[in-house]
């Protein structure tokens, strides 16, 4: 408290005797410089790549003699989208990835999000075990699930052996390297909804529930009845962030496919970072990059619309 | 009387003991692997003798781990220091000052906005910028990314922990003739640790955890981070499995030393960032 003392002195006397000072202009703008290098980052780190973003998408950005030369191209990179084969099977197989994907984990999290807050022993334990793929680097799960689907020496295929069933090459064939995909994220993002739908079934009040039970309400009576409701808005927002979190996937598949077998595994991430950086089209890159943040623009305003009609309803 | 008998009480057995072993399987077959020689990873003993002959192959010979490793620290240390700094600043003037509605909405839709985008819309102009600034492969430009990617994350928990806070005690320490600044440094932000360790402790993982800058705005162990380094042994003609699963068991030791130690703050922050935010 010692040194508090000398600066209350100081800063009480410009208020008394004259003008007022630099320190008392510095306490009473404190909420404006509180506030500025967060707006500062904003507008530097986000704006102005966006900004960026949208003129490279007019343009022909590339490497010329060693420096990086642009002109204008004004909607050829767009136009260029619809006749991208490869464009439109990352969009469809995001698409499909994310509307499979999102659906799994929200009915698994819940479902183990029921099951963990009623079981009394070893919750504790569950709860450590079931959170941690959320927080593994996703490019060591990429790593895992490369060691799990070898051909030659994985995990699966040696048990498949064991069992004396066929080994199956899960990432090298069209058929199966999608659902191998899907479950690598289903194991990945299922921890996320099960801890998000997890912390709002703890915050739930428990008099309610209670009631209906006294009332004589079965066990699935009071799931459906009760708890379901009252955990609505949690799961619609927690679905919500995992679909905007889907369209993000990148580093298991860089690792387990590339994109690959053909376009099998091929989506709008990936895609866009191997145009950019391998093929080095990098107007043609932001192009993709506009439309892909259109794309879950439009998603997100769609969805909370239709939540908000809903629950009107309801 | 209520015993797990009943067929709801099995089927909720079933299910979470299934979730968890297929959740450790992965996981402990890596672990398993990276202690294996090549030898034996080939040949595909079940076991054999533990070896750590992997692990030192990260940072001996031409493993280049120890500056990887340094890379990660400062990359992800940094952004959650400027970013504790910041977001706590920034969200404690819009819980506890007053701005026009119409500002506050603009700031938090912003943010949203950026938190909703996917990183790989920011890689093109980040890698222009970074060509620029000649941080180009450097920790700092990661740096800039990491700011980016958690922001708006941290901004929104903090809000969370700061609205919590009993007005009282500021009006008490206004009184008492201190500072804004002073208020908050000595009285808010003492009584709200549990939120700015939530706040760091997952800005941290997700700066560590993050390959797409890395590998986008780094190309030589000058730059690089772990994940990186992890690709890097999958991406030959004959996967390095040894390595491949040392590395990857070495790059998730922060996380599973968190989930240990600080779960609680994890889940809270989770839970406050994802869906108050």
């Amino acid at each position: 408290m010692s040194e508090t003392t000398p600066v209350t002195r100081k800063a009480k006397r410009p208020a008394t005797t004259g003008p007022r000072g630099v320190r008392w202009l510095l306490d009473a703008g404190f909420k404006y410089w509180a506030l500025a290098p967060a707006l500062a980052i904003l507008a530097l780190l986000t704006l102005y790549p966006a900004v960026q973003l949208i003129r490279m998408s007019f343009s022909s950005v590339g490497y010329a003699g060693g420096h990086i030369a642009w002109s204008p191209v004004g909607l050829a990179n767009f136009t260029q989208i619809l006749g991208d084969a490869t464009a439109m099977v990352a969009f469809r197989n995001t698409l499909v990835f994310v509307a499979i994907t999102v659906a799994c984990e929200t009915l698994l999290g819940l479902a183990l999000a029921l099951a963990v807050s009623e079981s009394r022993r070893l919750s504790g334990f569950y709860r450590t075990v079931l959170m941690l793929p959320v927080l593994i680097p996703p490019i060591g799960i990429g790593a895992m699930w490369l060691m799990m689907y070898d051909f030659n020496y994985g995990f699966i295929d040696k048990v498949l052996s064991a069992l004396h069933l066929t080994p199956q090459p899960w990432l090298a064939t069209t058929r199966l390297a999608f659902p191998s995909i899907l479950v690598v994220d289903i194991w990945h993002w299922t921890s996320f909804l099960f801890l998000i739908i997890l912390a709002g079934l703890e915050s739930l009040p428990q008099d309610i529930n209670e009631a209906a039970q006294i009332d004589g309400a079965s066990h699935f009576q009071r799931l459906w009845h009760v708890t379901l409701p009252l955990l609505r808005p949690t799961i619609t927002v927690a679905a919500m962030l995992r679909t905007i979190f889907a369209f993000k996937i990148f580093d298991e598949i860089y690792l387990l496919t590339n994109g690959g077998p053909g376009d099998s595994t091929q989506v709008i991430t990936p895609y866009i970072q191997q145009v950019f950086f391998i093929q080095g089209r990098m107007g043609y890159a932001a192009a993709l990059a506009v439309v892909t943040a259109l794309l879950i623009t439009i998603f997100v305003i769609v969805y909370q619309r239709v939540d908000a009609a809903l629950s009107g309803q309801g | 009387m209520r015993r797990s008998l009943t067929p709801y009480g099995l089927l909720r057995t079933v299910l979470i003991v299934v979730a968890v072993i297929a959740t450790l399987l992965p996981v402990l077959v890596t672990l398993v692997t990276s202690f294996k020689i090549p030898r034996s990873i080939i040949a595909g003993t079940w076991f054999s003798t533990p070896t750590l002959q992997n692990y030192a192959a990260l940072f001996t010979g031409s493993g280049n781990f120890l500056r990887l490793t340094g890379n990660s620290l400062i990359a992800s240390l940094g952004s959650t220091l400027i970013i504790i700094v910041v977001a706590s600043l920034a969200a404690y003037s819009l819980t506890r000052f007053r701005w026009p509605r119409a500002w506050t909405v603009t700031v938090i839709a912003l943010l949203l906005f950026v938190q909703m985008l996917p990183p790989i819309v920011f890689v093109g102009p980040f890698y222009l910028i970074s060509r620029n600034l000649g941080i180009y492969d450097t920790p700092l430009a990661l740096i800039m990314a990491y700011m980016v990617l958690n922001l708006p994350l941290a901004v929104f928990i903090l809000r969370n922990f700061f609205a919590d806070v009993p007005r009282e005690l500021e009006d008490a320490a206004a009184v008492d003739g201190a500072t804004r600044l002073g208020t908050f440094t000595r009285i808010v932000l003492p009584i709200t640790t549990p939120g700015i360790a939530a706040t760091g402790i997952l800005t941290f993982i997700f700066a560590w955890n993050d390959f797409l800058f890395a590998l986008s705005l780094t190309t030589t162990p000058r730059g690089m981070t772990i994940p990186v380094g992890v690709a890097n042994f999958a991406q030959n003609y004959q996967i390095l499995y040894g390595n491949l699963t040392a590395s990857a068991i070495y790059a998730a030791v922060p996380a599973i030393v968190l989930v240990v130690f600080a779960q609680r703050y994890i889940t809270k922050g989770l839970a406050l960032g994802a869906v108050k935010g």
